[in-house]
Protein backbone atom coordinates (compact mmCIF):
# COMPACT_ATOMS: atom_id res chain seq x y z
CA UNK A 1 0.00 0.00 0.00
CA UNK A 2 1.01 3.80 -0.62
CA UNK A 3 0.04 6.75 -0.35
CA UNK A 4 0.07 10.29 -3.03
CA UNK A 5 -1.14 13.12 -3.59
CA UNK A 6 -2.76 14.38 -6.70
CA UNK A 7 -3.71 17.65 -7.78
CA UNK A 8 -6.62 16.88 -10.35
CA UNK A 9 -7.99 19.46 -12.79
CA UNK A 10 -11.37 19.32 -14.28
CA UNK A 11 -12.47 20.65 -17.63
CA UNK A 12 -15.84 22.20 -16.91
CA UNK A 13 -17.08 19.60 -18.84
CA UNK A 14 -16.26 17.07 -16.09
CA UNK A 15 -17.31 18.77 -13.11
CA UNK A 16 -20.18 16.69 -12.34
CA UNK A 17 -19.24 13.39 -13.01
CA UNK A 18 -18.68 11.17 -9.63
CA UNK A 19 -14.81 10.16 -10.60
CA UNK A 20 -13.88 9.92 -7.21
CA UNK A 21 -16.65 7.18 -6.91
CA UNK A 22 -14.97 5.07 -9.73
CA UNK A 23 -11.72 5.33 -8.19
CA UNK A 24 -13.20 3.57 -5.04
CA UNK A 25 -15.20 1.03 -6.93
CA UNK A 26 -12.96 0.10 -9.66
CA UNK A 27 -9.24 0.78 -8.53
CA UNK A 28 -9.76 -0.07 -4.82
CA UNK A 29 -8.47 3.17 -4.00
CA UNK A 30 -9.24 5.61 -0.70
CA UNK A 31 -9.36 8.74 -0.77
CA UNK A 32 -9.15 11.59 1.48
CA UNK A 33 -9.95 15.19 -0.47
CA UNK A 34 -6.93 17.86 1.06
CA UNK A 35 -8.50 21.21 -1.06
CA UNK A 36 -11.81 21.33 -3.11
CA UNK A 37 -12.50 23.87 -5.63
CA UNK A 38 -15.28 22.86 -7.76
CA UNK A 39 -18.23 24.46 -9.36
CA UNK A 40 -20.92 22.11 -11.28
CA UNK A 41 -20.36 23.25 -14.95
CA UNK A 42 -17.21 25.30 -14.64
CA UNK A 43 -13.47 24.48 -13.71
CA UNK A 44 -12.64 22.25 -10.93
CA UNK A 45 -9.55 21.72 -8.95
CA UNK A 46 -8.97 19.06 -6.45
CA UNK A 47 -6.08 18.25 -4.17
CA UNK A 48 -6.83 14.79 -2.71
CA UNK A 49 -4.88 11.42 -1.55
CA UNK A 50 -5.30 8.41 -3.16
CA UNK A 51 -3.89 5.49 -1.03
CA UNK A 52 -3.99 1.64 -2.74
CA UNK A 53 -1.12 -0.85 -4.20
CA UNK A 54 0.95 0.91 -6.82
CA UNK A 55 -1.12 -0.74 -10.00
CA UNK A 56 -4.04 0.20 -8.61
CA UNK A 57 -3.23 3.56 -8.77
CA UNK A 58 -1.15 4.00 -11.91
CA UNK A 59 -4.67 1.81 -12.93
CA UNK A 60 -6.63 5.18 -11.29
CA UNK A 61 -4.69 7.91 -12.69
CA UNK A 62 -4.23 6.30 -16.27
CA UNK A 63 -8.30 6.20 -15.78
CA UNK A 64 -8.95 9.64 -14.81
CA UNK A 65 -6.45 11.02 -17.34
CA UNK A 66 -8.36 9.09 -19.81
CA UNK A 67 -11.14 11.25 -18.42
CA UNK A 68 -9.71 14.67 -19.56
CA UNK A 69 -8.77 15.19 -16.47
CA UNK A 70 -5.01 16.46 -15.84
CA UNK A 71 -3.66 15.24 -12.88
CA UNK A 72 -0.20 15.73 -11.41
CA UNK A 73 0.88 14.14 -8.11
CA UNK A 74 2.03 16.64 -5.80
CA UNK A 75 4.09 16.88 -2.53
CA UNK A 76 3.02 18.53 0.58
CA UNK A 77 5.25 20.66 2.67
CA UNK A 78 5.26 23.19 5.28
CA UNK A 79 5.75 26.85 4.99
CA UNK A 80 6.65 29.50 7.16
CA UNK A 81 5.94 32.87 6.62
CA UNK A 82 9.02 34.25 8.64
CA UNK A 83 7.91 38.23 8.03
CA UNK A 84 4.77 37.82 9.63
CA UNK A 85 6.27 35.49 12.79
CA UNK A 86 6.38 36.83 16.50
CA UNK A 87 8.76 34.44 17.33
CA UNK A 88 6.37 33.59 20.16
CA UNK A 89 7.67 29.41 20.09
CA UNK A 90 3.75 28.51 20.55
CA UNK A 91 4.48 26.11 17.45
CA UNK A 92 7.34 24.93 19.49
CA UNK A 93 5.53 23.47 22.16
CA UNK A 94 3.75 20.91 19.65
CA UNK A 95 6.69 19.88 17.17
CA UNK A 96 7.28 16.21 17.68
CA UNK A 97 10.33 16.41 15.86
CA UNK A 98 12.06 19.30 16.81
CA UNK A 99 11.82 21.12 13.01
CA UNK A 100 10.67 23.95 15.12
CA UNK A 101 12.55 25.58 17.77
CA UNK A 102 13.99 28.93 19.51
CA UNK A 103 17.17 29.83 19.30
CA UNK A 104 19.13 31.47 22.16
CA UNK A 105 18.89 34.91 20.30
CA UNK A 106 15.50 34.38 20.26
CA UNK A 107 14.47 33.90 16.82
CA UNK A 108 12.67 30.63 15.21
CA UNK A 109 13.77 28.03 13.24
CA UNK A 110 12.93 25.88 10.66
CA UNK A 111 14.61 22.74 9.82
CA UNK A 112 12.42 21.44 6.73
CA UNK A 113 14.43 18.34 6.84
CA UNK A 114 13.74 17.07 10.18
CA UNK A 115 10.05 17.88 9.37
CA UNK A 116 7.53 14.80 9.47
CA UNK A 117 4.22 16.69 8.01
CA UNK A 118 2.50 16.39 11.08
CA UNK A 119 0.86 19.69 11.12
CA UNK A 120 0.19 20.36 14.61
CA UNK A 121 2.25 23.42 14.04
CA UNK A 122 -0.40 24.65 11.03
CA UNK A 123 -3.10 23.87 13.76
CA UNK A 124 -1.52 25.55 16.60
CA UNK A 125 0.40 28.98 15.27
CA UNK A 126 -2.06 31.71 16.62
CA UNK A 127 -0.98 34.14 14.18
CA UNK A 128 -1.67 31.12 11.48
CA UNK A 129 2.21 31.85 9.93
CA UNK A 130 2.77 28.27 9.08
CA UNK A 131 0.28 26.82 6.52
CA UNK A 132 0.63 23.92 4.06
CA UNK A 133 1.97 24.03 1.01
CA UNK A 134 1.26 21.47 -2.68
CA UNK A 135 4.14 21.53 -5.38
CA UNK A 136 3.59 19.88 -8.43
CA UNK A 137 6.43 16.89 -8.66
CA UNK B 1 23.19 55.52 46.98
CA UNK B 2 19.66 56.50 46.37
CA UNK B 3 17.61 58.29 43.18
CA UNK B 4 14.76 60.61 42.52
CA UNK B 5 12.56 60.37 39.29
CA UNK B 6 13.23 64.20 39.14
CA UNK B 7 17.39 63.46 38.88
CA UNK B 8 16.89 60.76 36.62
CA UNK B 9 14.82 62.91 34.04
CA UNK B 10 17.14 65.92 34.84
CA UNK B 11 19.70 63.50 33.27
CA UNK B 12 17.73 62.40 30.31
CA UNK B 13 16.70 65.83 29.41
CA UNK B 14 20.79 66.56 29.63
CA UNK B 15 21.25 63.46 27.07
CA UNK B 16 23.54 61.97 30.00
CA UNK B 17 21.18 59.62 31.39
CA UNK B 18 22.46 55.10 31.62
CA UNK B 19 19.77 52.86 30.30
CA UNK B 20 20.46 49.90 30.25
CA UNK B 21 17.62 46.49 29.25
CA UNK B 22 17.18 44.07 31.84
CA UNK B 23 18.84 41.46 30.87
CA UNK B 24 21.83 43.90 29.88
CA UNK B 25 21.22 44.99 33.69
CA UNK B 26 21.68 41.78 35.10
CA UNK B 27 24.42 40.70 33.53
CA UNK B 28 26.45 44.10 34.65
CA UNK B 29 25.32 43.29 38.04
CA UNK B 30 27.11 39.44 37.44
CA UNK B 31 29.90 40.89 36.38
CA UNK B 32 30.31 43.76 38.67
CA UNK B 33 28.25 43.59 41.72
CA UNK B 34 24.98 45.09 42.78
CA UNK B 35 26.27 47.95 44.35
CA UNK B 36 28.69 48.92 41.39
CA UNK B 37 25.71 47.95 38.90
CA UNK B 38 23.60 50.70 41.23
CA UNK B 39 25.96 53.40 40.85
CA UNK B 40 26.43 52.66 36.64
CA UNK B 41 22.62 52.25 35.70
CA UNK B 42 20.02 54.71 36.24
CA UNK B 43 17.40 53.02 33.96
CA UNK B 44 16.55 49.90 33.35
CA UNK B 45 14.20 48.78 30.65
CA UNK B 46 11.42 46.01 31.16
CA UNK B 47 9.59 44.67 28.49
CA UNK B 48 7.00 41.79 27.45
CA UNK B 49 5.19 40.82 24.43
CA UNK B 50 2.47 38.29 25.12
CA UNK B 51 -1.32 37.15 24.72
CA UNK B 52 -3.43 39.36 26.94
CA UNK B 53 -7.27 39.06 26.55
CA UNK B 54 -8.56 41.28 28.73
CA UNK B 55 -7.58 44.29 25.86
CA UNK B 56 -9.44 46.16 24.15
CA UNK B 57 -10.44 50.14 22.03
CA UNK B 58 -12.72 53.00 23.82
CA UNK B 59 -13.81 54.92 20.04
CA UNK B 60 -16.18 57.57 19.33
CA UNK B 61 -16.92 57.71 15.31
CA UNK B 62 -18.39 61.15 15.04
CA UNK B 63 -22.31 62.02 14.48
CA UNK B 64 -24.05 61.11 11.38
CA UNK B 65 -26.80 63.38 9.79
CA UNK B 66 -29.38 62.96 10.77
CA UNK B 67 -28.12 61.62 14.39
CA UNK B 68 -28.18 58.22 15.69
CA UNK B 69 -27.83 56.64 19.17
CA UNK B 70 -26.60 53.16 17.99
CA UNK B 71 -27.74 50.27 19.99
CA UNK B 72 -26.54 47.55 17.58
CA UNK B 73 -22.83 47.94 16.22
CA UNK B 74 -20.44 45.96 14.43
CA UNK B 75 -17.20 46.39 13.09
CA UNK B 76 -16.02 44.30 10.07
CA UNK B 77 -19.23 42.14 11.24
CA UNK B 78 -17.53 41.76 14.84
CA UNK B 79 -19.94 42.88 17.45
CA UNK B 80 -18.98 46.11 19.63
CA UNK B 81 -20.69 47.45 22.66
CA UNK B 82 -24.18 49.44 22.08
CA UNK B 83 -24.09 50.17 25.73
CA UNK B 84 -22.54 53.75 25.42
CA UNK B 85 -23.37 57.08 24.42
CA UNK B 86 -24.53 57.26 20.75
CA UNK B 87 -21.21 57.18 18.82
CA UNK B 88 -19.23 55.69 21.45
CA UNK B 89 -18.13 51.89 21.56
CA UNK B 90 -15.68 49.60 23.26
CA UNK B 91 -14.75 46.97 20.57
CA UNK B 92 -13.36 44.31 22.90
CA UNK B 93 -9.74 42.09 21.46
CA UNK B 94 -12.00 38.41 22.03
CA UNK B 95 -15.04 39.25 20.50
CA UNK B 96 -15.73 36.99 17.79
CA UNK B 97 -17.03 38.25 13.88
CA UNK B 98 -21.08 36.65 13.54
CA UNK B 99 -19.70 35.32 9.70
CA UNK B 100 -16.32 33.89 10.43
CA UNK B 101 -16.35 32.93 14.09
CA UNK B 102 -13.34 32.94 15.31
CA UNK B 103 -11.23 33.09 12.73
CA UNK B 104 -11.41 37.08 13.09
CA UNK B 105 -12.40 39.19 16.22
CA UNK B 106 -11.93 42.52 18.06
CA UNK B 107 -8.63 41.67 17.75
CA UNK B 108 -8.31 42.04 14.57
CA UNK B 109 -10.50 45.14 14.15
CA UNK B 110 -7.95 46.39 16.53
CA UNK B 111 -4.87 45.53 14.24
CA UNK B 112 -6.92 46.44 11.23
CA UNK B 113 -7.40 49.86 12.72
CA UNK B 114 -3.61 50.49 13.84
CA UNK B 115 -2.48 48.82 10.26
CA UNK B 116 -4.16 52.13 8.78
CA UNK B 117 -6.69 49.79 7.15
CA UNK B 118 -10.66 50.56 6.43
CA UNK B 119 -12.77 49.41 8.57
CA UNK B 120 -17.07 49.03 8.14
CA UNK B 121 -19.14 49.97 10.81
CA UNK B 122 -22.88 48.89 10.53
CA UNK B 123 -24.92 50.55 13.40
CA UNK B 124 -28.83 50.36 14.30
CA UNK B 125 -30.72 52.15 16.36
CA UNK B 126 -34.45 51.89 17.62
CA UNK B 127 -34.57 56.24 16.81
CA UNK B 128 -35.65 58.48 19.53
CA UNK B 129 -36.71 62.36 18.85
CA UNK B 130 -33.13 63.56 18.91
CA UNK B 131 -31.38 60.49 17.30
CA UNK B 132 -33.90 60.22 13.96
CA UNK B 133 -31.85 57.93 12.10
CA UNK B 134 -32.28 54.49 12.58
CA UNK B 135 -29.30 52.72 11.17
CA UNK B 136 -26.16 53.20 9.06
CA UNK B 137 -23.24 52.05 6.93
CA UNK B 138 -19.81 53.21 7.02
CA UNK B 139 -16.40 52.43 5.89
CA UNK B 140 -13.87 54.53 8.18
CA UNK B 141 -10.21 54.30 8.99
CA UNK B 142 -8.45 55.37 12.07
CA UNK B 143 -7.55 58.97 10.85
CA UNK B 144 -11.36 59.38 10.61
CA UNK B 145 -11.97 58.76 14.41
CA UNK B 146 -12.26 61.19 16.86
CA UNK B 147 -11.02 59.02 19.66
CA UNK B 148 -9.63 55.96 19.42
CA UNK B 149 -7.69 54.54 22.14
CA UNK B 150 -6.69 50.71 23.63
CA UNK B 151 -7.82 50.85 27.48
CA UNK B 152 -6.85 47.20 28.64
CA UNK B 153 -8.09 45.96 31.78
CA UNK B 154 -5.34 43.41 32.34
CA UNK B 155 -2.01 43.35 30.96
CA UNK B 156 1.42 42.73 32.29
CA UNK B 157 0.40 39.83 34.53
CA UNK B 158 3.56 40.22 37.38
CA UNK B 159 3.63 36.19 36.77
CA UNK B 160 1.67 33.42 35.43
CA UNK B 161 2.00 29.50 36.10
CA UNK B 162 3.38 27.22 33.73
CA UNK B 163 1.18 24.80 32.01
CA UNK B 164 0.74 21.32 31.22
CA UNK B 165 -1.52 18.61 31.14
CA UNK B 166 -1.73 15.37 32.45
CA UNK B 167 -5.26 13.70 31.13
CA UNK B 168 -5.40 11.11 27.91
CA UNK B 169 -6.45 13.69 25.19
CA UNK B 170 -5.16 17.54 23.98
CA UNK B 171 -6.04 20.63 25.63
CA UNK B 172 -6.97 23.32 23.28
CA UNK B 173 -6.45 26.35 25.45
CA UNK B 174 -5.43 30.24 26.29
CA UNK B 175 -2.36 28.02 27.31
CA UNK B 176 -1.78 26.64 23.57
CA UNK B 177 -2.36 23.36 22.50
CA UNK B 178 -1.34 21.01 25.87
CA UNK B 179 -0.52 17.32 24.97
CA UNK B 180 -1.48 14.71 26.74
CA UNK B 181 0.03 12.54 28.93
CA UNK B 182 2.47 15.39 30.22
CA UNK B 183 3.49 15.91 26.91
CA UNK B 184 4.45 19.62 27.21
CA UNK B 185 4.67 22.63 29.03
CA UNK B 186 3.86 26.12 28.23
CA UNK B 187 4.76 29.13 30.44
CA UNK B 188 3.73 33.17 29.27
CA UNK B 189 6.02 35.51 30.76
CA UNK B 190 9.32 36.77 29.24
CA UNK B 191 10.80 36.43 32.71
CA UNK B 192 14.09 38.16 33.75
CA UNK B 193 12.49 40.91 30.86
CA UNK B 194 9.26 41.38 32.55
CA UNK B 195 8.41 44.99 34.35
CA UNK B 196 6.17 43.84 37.36
CA UNK B 197 8.49 41.01 38.03
CA UNK B 198 11.86 42.91 37.86
CA UNK B 199 9.98 45.90 39.91
CA UNK B 200 8.40 42.78 42.61
CA UNK B 201 7.30 45.39 45.28
CA UNK B 202 5.96 48.11 43.11
CA UNK B 203 7.60 50.64 44.29
CA UNK B 204 8.25 52.76 40.58
CA UNK B 205 4.84 51.44 39.02
CA UNK B 206 1.53 52.93 39.98
CA UNK B 207 -1.38 55.26 38.57
CA UNK B 208 0.25 57.07 36.38
CA UNK B 209 3.36 55.43 35.05
CA UNK B 210 4.42 55.94 31.89
CA UNK B 211 4.57 53.26 29.59
CA UNK B 212 5.67 52.26 26.37
CA UNK B 213 2.31 50.37 24.95
CA UNK B 214 2.55 48.99 21.65
CA UNK B 215 4.98 51.54 20.00
CA UNK B 216 2.85 54.48 21.93
CA UNK B 217 3.53 56.29 24.85
CA UNK B 218 0.94 55.36 27.19
CA UNK B 219 -0.19 55.20 30.92
CA UNK B 220 -0.96 53.12 33.80
CA UNK B 221 -4.75 53.78 34.47
CA UNK B 222 -5.61 51.63 37.11
CA UNK B 223 -4.71 48.26 39.13
CA UNK B 224 -5.82 45.84 36.79
CA UNK B 225 -8.65 43.46 37.13
CA UNK B 226 -8.05 40.65 39.23
CA UNK B 227 -4.84 42.62 41.14
CA UNK B 228 -3.96 40.43 43.39
CA UNK B 229 -0.81 40.78 46.38
CA UNK B 230 -0.73 39.60 49.71
CA UNK B 231 -3.40 37.31 49.66
CA UNK B 232 -1.52 34.91 47.03
CA UNK B 233 -1.62 31.24 47.81
CA UNK B 234 1.69 31.13 45.57
CA UNK B 235 3.39 33.93 47.17
CA UNK B 236 6.00 32.24 48.92
CA UNK B 237 9.09 34.21 49.77
CA UNK B 238 10.73 35.56 46.59
CA UNK B 239 7.66 34.67 44.25
CA UNK B 240 5.30 37.16 43.51
CA UNK B 241 2.53 37.23 41.10
CA UNK B 242 -0.62 38.54 41.33
CA UNK B 243 -0.11 42.13 40.39
CA UNK B 244 -1.89 43.38 37.20
CA UNK B 245 -1.82 46.60 35.54
CA UNK B 246 -4.70 48.50 33.27
CA UNK B 247 -3.35 50.53 30.42
CA UNK B 248 -4.44 53.31 28.39
CA UNK B 249 -2.48 55.10 25.30
CA UNK B 250 -3.35 56.44 22.05
CA UNK B 251 -3.90 53.71 18.85
CA UNK B 252 -3.25 57.09 16.61
CA UNK B 253 0.34 56.54 18.21
CA UNK B 254 0.48 53.24 17.87
CA UNK B 255 3.16 50.82 15.59
CA UNK B 256 0.95 47.24 13.59
CA UNK B 257 4.43 46.17 14.58
CA UNK B 258 3.59 45.99 18.96
CA UNK B 259 0.33 44.78 18.93
CA UNK B 260 -1.06 41.55 16.82
CA UNK B 261 -4.29 39.59 16.53
CA UNK B 262 -3.84 35.84 17.46
CA UNK B 263 -6.29 33.08 17.68
CA UNK B 264 -5.66 30.26 19.84
CA UNK B 265 -7.42 27.14 17.76
CA UNK B 266 -10.07 25.77 19.58
CA UNK B 267 -10.18 28.76 22.15
CA UNK B 268 -10.96 31.73 20.58
CA UNK B 269 -9.03 35.60 19.77
CA UNK B 270 -6.67 37.33 21.95
CA UNK B 271 -3.98 39.83 21.21
CA UNK B 272 -0.47 39.86 21.71
CA UNK B 273 0.46 43.21 23.12
CA UNK B 274 3.78 44.94 23.63
CA UNK B 275 4.08 46.23 26.72
CA UNK B 276 7.02 48.38 28.31
CA UNK B 277 8.25 49.63 31.51
CA UNK B 278 11.56 51.81 32.52
CA UNK B 279 11.99 51.35 35.80
CA UNK B 280 14.24 53.83 37.46
CA UNK B 281 16.83 52.22 39.56
CA UNK B 282 16.34 54.94 43.07
CA UNK B 283 18.22 52.60 45.66
CA UNK B 284 20.14 49.44 45.85
CA UNK B 285 17.44 47.61 47.02
CA UNK B 286 15.91 48.02 43.66
CA UNK B 287 18.99 47.25 41.98
CA UNK B 288 19.08 43.95 44.15
CA UNK B 289 15.53 43.06 42.50
CA UNK B 290 16.52 44.10 39.07
CA UNK B 291 19.23 41.89 38.70
CA UNK B 292 17.29 38.74 39.46
CA UNK B 293 18.30 36.49 36.42
CA UNK B 294 16.07 33.48 34.99
CA UNK B 295 17.84 31.16 37.30
CA UNK B 296 16.08 32.86 40.79
CA UNK B 297 12.83 33.85 38.74
CA UNK B 298 10.07 30.99 39.87
CA UNK B 299 6.54 30.51 39.06
CA UNK B 300 4.31 27.06 39.35
CA UNK B 301 3.67 24.35 37.43
CA UNK B 302 -0.21 24.11 36.68
CA UNK B 303 -2.21 20.87 35.38
CA UNK B 304 -5.04 22.34 33.18
CA UNK B 305 -6.78 18.78 32.97
CA UNK B 306 -9.54 19.53 35.55
CA UNK B 307 -12.32 21.92 34.15
CA UNK B 308 -12.78 23.04 38.25
CA UNK B 309 -11.49 26.15 39.30
CA UNK B 310 -8.87 25.29 41.56
CA UNK B 311 -6.17 23.42 39.44
CA UNK B 312 -3.71 21.01 41.00
CA UNK B 313 0.07 22.40 41.17
CA UNK B 314 2.78 20.33 40.71
CA UNK B 315 5.85 22.11 42.05
CA UNK B 316 7.74 25.24 40.76
CA UNK B 317 9.93 25.82 38.24
CA UNK B 318 12.64 28.62 37.33
CA UNK B 319 12.36 30.52 34.55
CA UNK B 320 16.23 29.40 33.62
CA UNK B 321 14.46 25.91 33.65
CA UNK B 322 11.88 26.45 31.24
CA UNK B 323 13.98 28.37 28.66
CA UNK B 324 16.38 25.67 28.44
CA UNK B 325 14.10 23.55 26.62
CA UNK B 326 12.93 20.72 28.95
CA UNK B 327 12.06 20.26 32.43
CA UNK B 328 11.94 17.11 34.38
CA UNK B 329 8.12 15.72 35.44
CA UNK B 330 6.68 12.57 35.91
CA UNK B 331 10.33 11.03 35.50
CA UNK B 332 10.06 12.16 31.89
CA UNK B 333 12.15 14.75 30.10
CA UNK B 334 9.22 17.15 29.29
CA UNK B 335 9.76 19.67 26.02
CA UNK B 336 8.86 23.52 27.29
CA UNK B 337 7.53 26.02 24.74
CA UNK B 338 6.96 29.97 25.77
CA UNK B 339 3.71 31.58 24.28
CA UNK B 340 5.31 34.83 25.16
CA UNK B 341 7.90 36.44 22.42
CA UNK B 342 11.24 36.43 23.81
CA UNK B 343 12.23 38.24 20.80
CA UNK B 344 9.99 41.10 20.72
CA UNK B 345 10.26 41.39 24.00
CA UNK B 346 14.02 41.74 23.90
CA UNK B 347 12.84 44.22 20.41
CA UNK B 348 10.44 46.93 22.59
CA UNK B 349 13.34 47.07 25.89
CA UNK B 350 16.12 47.84 23.14
CA UNK B 351 13.67 50.38 21.74
CA UNK B 352 12.50 51.84 24.90
CA UNK B 353 16.02 51.98 26.01
CA UNK B 354 16.38 54.03 23.17
CA UNK B 355 14.00 56.82 23.33
CA UNK B 356 14.52 57.30 27.14
CA UNK B 357 18.66 57.54 26.36
CA UNK B 358 17.86 60.48 23.41
CA UNK B 359 15.79 62.37 25.51
CA UNK B 360 12.25 61.15 24.38
CA UNK B 361 10.96 59.44 26.90
CA UNK B 362 10.69 60.75 30.45
CA UNK B 363 9.74 58.78 33.65
CA UNK B 364 6.69 59.46 35.23
CA UNK B 365 6.46 58.92 39.20
CA UNK B 366 3.05 57.04 40.02
CA UNK B 367 0.52 60.08 40.99
CA UNK B 368 -0.85 56.81 43.18
CA UNK B 369 0.21 53.26 44.52
CA UNK B 370 -1.45 50.82 43.85
CA UNK B 371 -2.40 48.36 47.20
CA UNK B 372 0.41 46.49 48.77
CA UNK B 373 -2.77 44.19 49.93
CA UNK B 374 -5.85 43.02 47.62
CA UNK B 375 -7.47 39.80 47.75
CA UNK B 376 -8.90 38.15 44.76
CA UNK B 377 -12.02 36.50 45.37
CA UNK B 378 -13.73 33.68 43.66
CA UNK B 379 -17.45 34.56 42.43
CA UNK B 380 -19.67 35.54 45.03
CA UNK B 381 -23.79 34.04 44.70
CA UNK B 382 -23.48 31.64 42.75
CA UNK B 383 -24.03 27.57 42.84
CA UNK B 384 -20.99 25.08 42.00
CA UNK B 385 -21.67 22.86 38.79
CA UNK B 386 -21.31 19.09 37.90
CA UNK B 387 -18.59 19.06 35.09
CA UNK B 388 -20.22 16.72 32.05
S1 LIG C 1 3.57 29.87 16.73
FE1 LIG C 1 3.49 31.01 14.80
S2 LIG C 1 4.07 33.11 15.35
FE2 LIG C 1 4.65 31.81 17.07
S3 LIG C 1 6.81 31.27 16.65
FE3 LIG C 1 5.58 29.63 15.77
S4 LIG C 1 5.26 30.26 13.62
FE4 LIG C 1 5.96 32.08 14.73
S1 LIG D 1 4.44 19.79 10.44
FE1 LIG D 1 4.84 18.76 12.42
S2 LIG D 1 6.99 18.14 12.27
FE2 LIG D 1 6.68 19.67 10.65
S3 LIG D 1 7.27 21.57 11.59
FE3 LIG D 1 5.06 21.38 11.88
S4 LIG D 1 4.83 20.44 13.90
FE4 LIG D 1 6.97 20.14 13.30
Amino acid sequence: MKTIKVMMRFPASQTDKPVTSYLVRDYNLVFNILQAQIHPGMRGELTMELTGSEEDLANGIAFLRGEHIEVVVVSRSIVWDCDSCVHCGACTAVCPSAALSLGSDGLLSFDESKCVLCELCVKSCPLSVMAVNYTEN
Amino acid sequence: MTRTFDEINDKIRRGQVAVFTAEEAVEMARECGVSEAARKIDVVTCATFGPMCSSGAFINFGHSDPRIRMTEITLNNVPASGGLAAVDTYMGATEQSRTEGMSYGGAHVIEDLIAGRPVTLRASSPGTDCYPRRSLEATLTLAELNQAYLYNPRNGYQNYPAATNSSGRALYTYMGTLLPDYGNVTYSTSGELSPLLKDPELRTIGIGTRVFLAGAQGYVAWQGTQYTRGHDAYEDGDDFNGATLAVIGDMKRMNPRYIRAAVFPRYGVTMFVGLGIPIPVLDEDLMDRLSRSNERIFTQLVDYSTGRLSRPTLGRVSYAQLRSGSINLAGRVVPTAPLSSLYMAREIAALLKQDVSRGEFLLQEPVEMLPVSHPMNPMAGVKEERLP
